[in-house]
């Protein structure tokens, strides 16, 4: 798979870059400032872009700007979104377009290699990877009267996986249940949220972060 | 017309107050410091003298609020900060000669002198005016002739009234002096507080000695908050992410020992190392964001605010209207963390449910406010977190308002002068 990495610290940019050959990537470019990075994403045509937030010149968030400007001219372009913070702003304007194909996590769940990888390739898949911190900040609103409060406590941890990204199979397999348990958790979620169900991975995360965020 | 004529009226019955009041009020209280230091060589003095000129600068201070409810003049108070109050002989003698000391005394003494005469003289006119129009007319209604029929000799103005015509003129003489009246008045009463804000505000000099006093007093919050900063930061390093890398690193030295071994002990050690990396990691964000958050170095104001909101357990509806521009990195932090103490505040103990915040910028200032649905009863002062707000917003020569009725809402607004690039 082609990816184009931009990492403007070396260590982590040569962590990647080992990390990701490990597991059989191709990295087509791995480059260390905007520029550069805009003019590899338009060049090189990656299956998946792994984006630093903040990279040089400017040093602030020219590494999201990019993605976003990527993204704009080619939609649905894979775009895996790295930082040392994660914040619920840059999320959603990753998630705006619908368009798929978005991840947005800490540097450090690297440290779970396995992990890394599935969302790298959940991502290119044009699915959706979302951090748990972001998930968690979401859920921890007191939103008044608001259905989620309805959720057993088994519903709730399924529901915070599944707004991740992560498919039926591999939530069931992480807690350690039946795929078809998991079906009628997420069935019953849906039904209590008063979402349109679906099989989509994508679809049932966007569905899902939007009746978060509306609160 | 109506509202000239209303103008004209109210400018008279202020006049009326302003004159009487200088020369009841005026005269009594100058009379009094008179006297009072008059006794200082006799020792009463001493004692007498420190209420009494208190009395004048609620007097003085007084008028300087008319000043702005009326006119919307502005006049700084000039005084020096009073040391502080101590019972006994010394503290009345310490009291007495910081305020004799205080040009800023002198100058209103000078005021009330000048109040009780000019200033009076000038005030009386306005009601003067109306009240002699009203007397024409009063003449001319029949009044002129039991008062000549006595004696004669009565006079309007220029006009000797002699007859229903000589009073008829005064009359109308009269009506000329009430839409004279009428028009000048507002002038009349502006003139009176012109005095005043020549001998109520501070001189240059006696601003500049203020400014000083504000900015030592600003410097040394700021260094003191910057140390405490410094300390803070010092010791949740220590205790935290040098400590978990201290462990990581003794983890990994036994692993090294134990892999031949021990293999799975070894294992074991790694996943703790690892889970210990990343809690110093997550240690050192939340230092991060308390610091200098990430978002406001990537993005400004704006949008580091509405992330702050986002991460509220409340709804918080954020209203950003920035010009396009940011404001020096310090103002811009200092403007981040009051945001986040008062949301903060809100939450916590206020418990409110929704907050608004605004952020907009206008005449050099940036100006915030937030506003929760919260209990109320916040106050600044008595070592409240709101006086370390206030102080350190202090540093920026920013300001500080609350408006918290018990029960609630809360608003408290925030005031950072600043200029953009």
């Amino acid at each position: 798979m082609r990816v184009v990495l931009a990492e403007d610290l070396f260590l982590l940019r040569d962590g990647l870059v080992r990390l990701l050959e490990a597991y059989d990537f191709e990295i087509v470019a791995a480059v260390e400032s905007g520029p550069e990075l805009a003019r590899a994403l338009a060049e090189s045509d990656p299956e998946v872009a792994i984006v630093d937030v903040r990279l040089p010149p400017t040093h602030t968030d020219e590494g999201l700007q990019c993605a976003l400007a990527a993204r704009r001219a080619r939609p649905g372009l894979p775009v895996l979104v790295l930082s040392q913070h994660v914040e619920q702003l840059y999320a959603r304007e990753l998630l705006a377009d619908g368009n798929g194909g978005v991840g947005y996590l800490l540097k450090d769940r690297v440290f779970d290699a396995e992990q890394f990888v599935d969302a790298v390739r959940r991502v290119a898949g044009g699915g959706t990877a979302m951090d748990p911190q972001v998930i968690s900040q979401l859920l921890s609103r007191k939103v008044r009267d608001s259905p989620v409060a309805g959720l057993t406590p088994r519903e709730l941890e399924v529901m915070e996986l599944m707004a991740q990204g992560r498919s039926n199979a591999a939530i069931a397999q992480q807690l350690v249940v039946t795929e078809r348990a998991i079906a009628k958790h997420t069935s019953n979620i849906f039904a209590k949220l008063g979402l349109p169900v679906s099989d989509d991975d994508n679809r049932r995360v966007l569905a899902v972060l939007a009746y978060l965020e509306r609160g | 017309m109506v509202t000239r004529t209303k103008a004209g009226l109210l400018a008279g019955g202020r006049g009326f107050g302003l004159s009487t009041s200088a020369l009841a009020v005026g005269i009594f209280l100058f009379t009094l410091t008179a006297v009072s230091i008059a006794l200082i060589p006799i020792g009463v003095g001493v004692f007498t003298t420190p209420p009494v000129l208190e009395a004048v600068r609620v007097y003085a201070n007084r008028r300087r609020s008319l000043a702005r409810e009326w006119l919307g003049m502005e006049i700084a108070v000039p005084y020096r900060p009073l040391p502080r109050e101590r019972a006994g002989v010394l503290g009345a003698v310490e009291r007495c000669g910081a305020l004799l000391k205080d040009p800023a005394t002198w100058r209103d003494l000078e005021w009330l002198l000048a109040d009780m005469t000019a200033g009076a003289v000038v005030a009386m006119l306005a009601p003067a005016l109306l009240l002699y129009s009203v007397w024409g007319v009063v003449l001319a209604a029949g009044v002129w002739k039991p008062i000549d029929e006595a004696g004669g000799g009565l006079w309007f103005t220029f006009v000797h009234i002699t007859s229903q015509s000589t009073a008829n003129l005064a009359a109308v003489l009269g009506f000329g002096y009430a839409a004279l009246g009428l028009f000048v008045n507002p002038a009349l009463i502006r003139a009176n507080f012109a005095i005043a804000r020549s001998l109520l505000s501070p001189t240059r000099e006696q601003a500049l000695a203020l400014r000083v006093e504000r900015l030592t007093e600003t410097r040394h919050d700021a260094v003191d908050s910057s140390a405490a900063e410094l300390r803070r930061i010092e010791r949740d390093l220590h205790d935290g992410a040098q400590a978990r890398l201290v462990a990581v690193g003794m983890s990994l030295g036994t692993v090294e020992a134990l892999i031949e071994k021990d293999p799975a002990q070894a294992k074991a050690l790694l996943a703790k190392a690892r889970e210990s990396s990343a809690e110093a990691l997550t240690e050192l964000r939340d230092l991060v964001r308390g610091i200098h958050p990430p978002v406001l170095a990537e993005r400004g104001l704006g949008d580091a605010v509405r992330a702050l909101a986002l991460r509220l357990p409340v709804p918080v509806e954020v209203d950003v209207e920035l010009p396009a521009g940011r404001a020096d990195a310090p103002v811009e932090s200092a403007a981040y963390f009051a945001v986040s103490e008062v949301l903060t505040n809100a939450v916590k103990h206020a418990g409110a449910d929704r907050i608004w915040v605004d952020l907009s910028y206008g005449s050099g200032a940036l100006r915030i406010s937030v506003t929760d649905d919260g209990r109320g009863g916040a106050r600044v002062g008595g070592g409240s977190g709101l006086s370390g707000l206030e102080r350190r917003l202090g540093t920026f020569d920013g300001v500080l308002a609350v408006s918290s009725p018990v029960g609630g809402p809360t608003m408290v607004t925030m005031e950072i002068p600043c200029a953009l690039s």
